[in-house]
């Protein structure tokens, strides 16, 4: 060889290494739970038994909002000989936090619509909270200030710049007005609808609505053909109904039943041709609600122990559970059982379930990514706001976690949403599943690069949770179904809370299921209360 | 080249370049003079020091001409285009330095020591040129006249017309397109002496679009955009993280703007700071400890300083920028007496309302709360109920709080909205105004947790408030009287739309 040769090939050998790229992004981060290869491993099923079960009046499996909802509604009426078992390292399901040198931010559910005075169990949370101030002299809840979500609460990002609200008023054509103006009209008339026995169309939680007829015929049809029944065809109304849509329920506006798109809007009115109810929000999302959820656990909250089987016999339930933390086995004999898992999960391990209706239902998939920031973007539009939404974009835009901590200038952390609204559940699954970490950013870095050019600089870290059940879809003809309402019935001594029963995934809806069956349980335990509810 | 066998050349108008090369000279120094003392202060000195530096570069300019022996005629006309890029930008140069970086004095007798030397080159040479030509003692005694009266002209035409018309950035570059065109002027004047002359047109050519284009965006290059709305010279700018500080001085008076709107003008800010200060301590003599929430040009702190009962000082202001230049920046230093660096006042930078809600502190018997009016969101939660609840958690049980609280004339409803917000905030409310004059009238709220009565003695020696004038400014005249608003909060921020509304009308 000669030596020119030989320096070309040494020269040839060490360029890939010269030239290996740096990793493609100039900051870190990490995909974190939910803990998919755990909960999949649960399905593969046959476990070992454990030495011995312990004897428990009440246990609680899974400690999202519905579990801890029934722990603190179980403690509430005294019965303290209960535990709720958590698969993941931490509680609060999709309501979960997290918590930075910035900032806490939310890992998913970020707001409460202010509820009505006829709301008790979410009155009497937020009063314990400290965020209930009192009563105004009409007898409706005043909320402290410091919890309602600060102003300008939205925008939106269309040609270019960023507007203030959702709804781009800005080149709106008469027709568009129009139709704006016919839709909140009939939303108007939902709001003030009341069946004979007085029963509000629309109210939260469900439970509350009436089930007048006209009211669930609603539910056969999509929120799409409601529209095109009534000749609502504006785009930007309908880019707004379908934002929400993708927003509340991870599903469009052709696979969402018009009950459940009315809902989304005439439950949270205060009254007919009044505004939406405030929201309540902290910069840690619904995580605020969860810290003082789960005190009503305390150490009785087992994390990192998922429940492997669930036997209903005569003497109680036999349940037994695989404590991934210990590695070791555990097993109970209780009296009664909570489940408050997904209808997914109960299927494989409530022995002899055997409810038709759980295979109807159907669970959007979501990314959620928390951007930590060392500065704020430029903003020479309208400024930067709670939640933040880009027009055309497939995600849901994000919130800034320092707006409602009032930190108006340095670091931040922005929690980033995009559901996967495609009408096939197990296909969006399967291709959120096959995104790692740097697919991930790049998605989010891209999605929002026409709006914040320069944000890939002032990104320190980006951390992303792969959701593969984030929320169930309220798909046409499912939530008046018989059969779908009897799924929240309890099994023998199994009780069943979990929000998938009301077929909206909602902090109210998942907290009233969760003192549901606590108050069942405690009414079969022979300690009947007054409800909560 | 033989000089002795060139056609003669045009010397009636090469004594017409001298007049105008010599006011350009004296234009540079003087814009360096009066930038310097604008910047630093102390006028005396910085012009000194400036036309010490400027005349003795002119020395070793005059000196180092003999070194340059040949092409002369070309070496004039590159002299003409270095003195007129040197010059020309030396105003936007020095703003951007002094905005820019720490080592403002290094660059400032750096520029004048080099236009010096290249201006000390041109009579010289020019004078060598033309020594063939004329006799000596003409030359001589032509030479040096026009460059007399040039300074003349330059001298009495800077003050009078140039600065007020145009101010220094607008002035040194027009001053270099000037010695710029002497320069292509000369290349038609010297053109016997100069050979090929199609290069070093297109170098003049060049120069001068680079200067054109400098003066046409004068706005941009200079710190200052606002030359245009600021009726007086900027004097400071700078673009913190948060906003943009400018200071101007005209008229035997200097004026503070954050973000274009004026928080200060020296003429008569006495009459707001005394207004925002001793009427809370007409209510509380004897207060020890006071928060100041914004305020952090220090001239509330120098009232504050004034009761000798005094003992602490907290300034809790956003933006070190802002209290940097109070403490640094001569004019606002003399203004505010050094108040920041008295050993009583400490300065926290930090917003007021994450501050409020997240350190703990010893409580406070008197706050003043200083902030600019609410025309940003940011600014508007500064104003909210929930802000005055924050504040009272620092407050001992009889603290007296004063809030600045936009002009009850031009903005009435938001006046009477930051009353009706600190009532809502379980305060009680004594609102006052008076008139600033380069503000118009203007308003405060004066407010305990406990009821109390109007203040009717202030501290003797006060250059506007009297006992009488005290008592007097707390009546509110029919066209600034009580109108029932809203209640400004975090999650209505009804202020800053109030605001907005209301103040459009006098823009």
């Amino acid at each position: 060889m000669k030596r020119r040769d030989f320096l070309a090939a040494t020269a040839a050998a060490a360029l890939p290494l010269a030239c290996r790229p740096r990793s493609a992004f100039p900051f870190g981060g990490e995909l974190v739970g939910p803990n998919l290869a755990l909960g999949h491993w649960l399905k593969g099923g046959a476990f070992p038994e454990p030495e011995r079960f312990e004897p428990i009046s009440t246990l609680i499996v899974g400690g999202g909002v519905a579990g801890l909802s029934a722990a603190w509604r179980l403690a509430g009426g005294g019965l303290d000989d209960f535990a709720v078992l958590e698969l993941e390292t931490e509680p609060g399901g999709t309501s979960r936090s997290g918590q930075n040198h910035v900032s806490p931010f939310p890992w998913a559910a970020h707001y409460l619509p202010v509820p009505d005075r006829g709301n008790h169990a979410v009155l009497r949370l937020l009063k314990e909270c400290g965020v209930l101030d009192g009563f105004d002299a009409k007898g409706d809840p005043v909320f402290a200030e410091e919890a309602t979500v600060r102003a300008p609460e939205e925008r939106v990002f269309a040609h270019g710049q960023w507007w203030e609200g959702l709804y781009l008023r800005a080149g709106a054509s008469p027709e568009d007005e129009r139709q704006y103006h016919a839709f909140f009209r009939e939303v108007d008339r939902w709001a003030a609808f009341r069946d004979r026995r007085g029963h509000p169309a629309f109210s939260i939680p469900r439970s509350r609505c009436s089930d007048a007829p006209e009211a669930r015929a609603l539910d056969q049809l999509t929120f799409a053909a409601w529209l095109d029944q009534r000749g609502l065809q504006s785009p930007r109304l309908r880019w707004l109904l379908d934002y929400a849509c993708r927003d509340d329920y991870g599903s469009r506006l052709e696979t969402t039943s018009a009950w459940a798109g009315l809902f989304y809007f005439a439950a949270r009115k205060q009254g007919p041709g009044e505004d939406s109810r405030p929201l309540l929000t902290w910069p840690q999302g619904n995580g605020f609600l969860v810290d003082h959820l789960r005190r009503a656990s305390g150490d009785r909250l087992r994390c990192g122990v998922a429940a492997t089987a669930i036997r209903p016999d005569r003497d109680g339930v036999l349940v037994t559970a695989w404590d991934a933390v210990n590695q070791r086995r555990l097993g109970w004999r209780a009296r009664r059982v909570i489940f408050a898992g997904p209808q997914h999960v109960a299927r494989h391990v409530v022995e002899g379930l055997a409810r038709p209706a759980a295979a109807r239902l159907r669970n959007a998939p979501w990314l959620v990514a928390n951007l930590t920031l060392r500065g704020r973007p430029k903003e020479p539009t309208f400024p930067l706001a709670w939640d933040n939404v880009l027009r055309d974009s497939e995600a849901l835009g994000y919130v800034a976690a320092t707006h409602q901590s009032l930190r108006d200038y340095g670091p931040t952390v922005l929690t980033w949403y995009r559901p996967f609204a495609g009408a096939d559940c197990d296909g969006e699954r399967a291709r959120l599943r096959a995104l790692d970490w740097p697919a991930c950013a790049r998605m989010v870095l891209d999605d929002l690069r026409p709006a914040h050019p320069d944000l890939a600089e002032l990104v320190t870290r980006l951390d992303v949770m792969r959701w593969g059940h984030a929320m169930v879809r309220p798909t046409p003809g499912l939530l008046w179904d018989p059969e779908f309402l009897a799924l929240a019935r309890p099994f023998g001594a199994v009780h069943f809370a979990h929000t998938e029963l009301s077929g909206l995934a909602l902090f109210e809806e998942a907290q009233d299921h969760g003192v549901r069956a606590a108050e069942e349980v405690l009414t079969a335990l022979g300690r009947p209360g007054g409800s909560w509810r | 080249m033989d000089e002795g066998t060139q056609p003669e050349l045009r010397a009636p108008l090469l004594f017409l370049s001298v007049l105008l090369i010599s006011s350009c000279g004296l234009i540079y120094e003087l814009v360096a003079g009066t930038l310097s003392s604008y910047l630093l202060g102390d006028s005396v000195t910085q012009f000194s020091t400036v036309i010490g530096v400027y005349l003795s570069a002119m020395g070793l300019g005059s000196y180092l001409s003999k070194f340059l022996q040949r092409g002369l005629a070309r070496r004039f006309v590159d002299l003409e285009l270095a003195v007129a890029l040197v010059g020309g930008f030396s105003a936007p140069i020095l703003f951007q330095a002094f905005a820019h970086t720490h080592a403002f004095r290094v660059v400032l007798y750096g520029v004048v020591a080099s236009v010096g030397t290249l201006v000390g080159l041109e009579i010289p040479i020019l004078m060598r040129i033309l020594k063939d030509q004329i006799r000596f003692k003409d030359l001589v005694a032509g030479v040096l006249t026009l460059d007399y009266i040039g300074a003349l002209f330059a001298s009495l035409l800077f003050p009078l017309l140039f600065m007020p018309k145009l101010g220094l950035v607008r002035t040194s570059l027009l001053f270099g397109l000037l010695n710029a065109a002497v320069g292509l002027w000369s290349t038609h004047l010297l053109v016997s002496q100069l050979g090929p002359t199609r290069m070093i047109r297109l170098r003049c050519l060049a120069v001068l679009a680079i200067l054109a284009v400098g003066l046409a965006f004068a706005g941009k290059f200079t710190l200052a955009v606002e030359e245009e709305i600021f009726a007086d010279e900027i004097v400071y700018a700078r673009d913190s993280e948060y906003q943009r500080i400018v200071l101007t001085r005209g008229r035997g008076s200097f004026q503070l703007f954050l973000n274009g709107n004026l928080q200060f003008s020296s003429a008569d800010e006495y009459r707001y700071h005394e207004a925002l200060v001793h009427p809370a301590f007409g209510v509380k003599p004897d207060a020890q400890r006071v928060l100041i929430c914004g305020g952090g040009d220090g001239l509330a702190v120098r009232e504050v300083l004034k009761h000798p009962s005094v003992r602490e000082v907290v300034l809790v202001d956003l933006d070190p920028a802002m209290t940097d230049m109070a403490r640094r920046q001569p004019m606002v230093r003399a203004l505010n007496v050094a108040a920041l660096d008295d050993p009583r006042v400490r300065v926290v930078n930090a917003d007021a309302m994450v501050w409020l809600q997240e350190t703990a502190v010893a409580p406070f018997d008197l706050a003043l709360v200083d902030f600019p009016d609410p025309n940003t969101y940011a600014l508007g939660k500064l104003y909210t109920a929930r802000f005055y609840r924050l504040l009272q958690r620092r407050l001992t049980a009889d603290a007296v709080i004063s809030v600045q609280s936009t002009s009850p004339l031009m903005a009435r409803e938001s006046f009477w909205c930051i009353t009706a917000t600190m009532e809502s905030a379980g305060l009680k409310v004594r609102p006052y105004h008076l008139a600033v004059p380069s503000f118009g009238v203007w308003g405060f709220a004066l407010a305990s947790k406990r009821d109390f009565a109007v203040p009717t003695r202030v501290l003797p020696g006060l250059r506007h408030l009297s006992d009488e004038a005290t008592a007097a400014m707390f009546a509110f005249p029919k066209d600034m009287d009580r109108v029932p608003v809203e209640v400004n909060r975090l999650d209505n921020q009804v202020l800053v739309h109030l605001y907005a509304r209301e103040w459009r009308r006098w823009s």
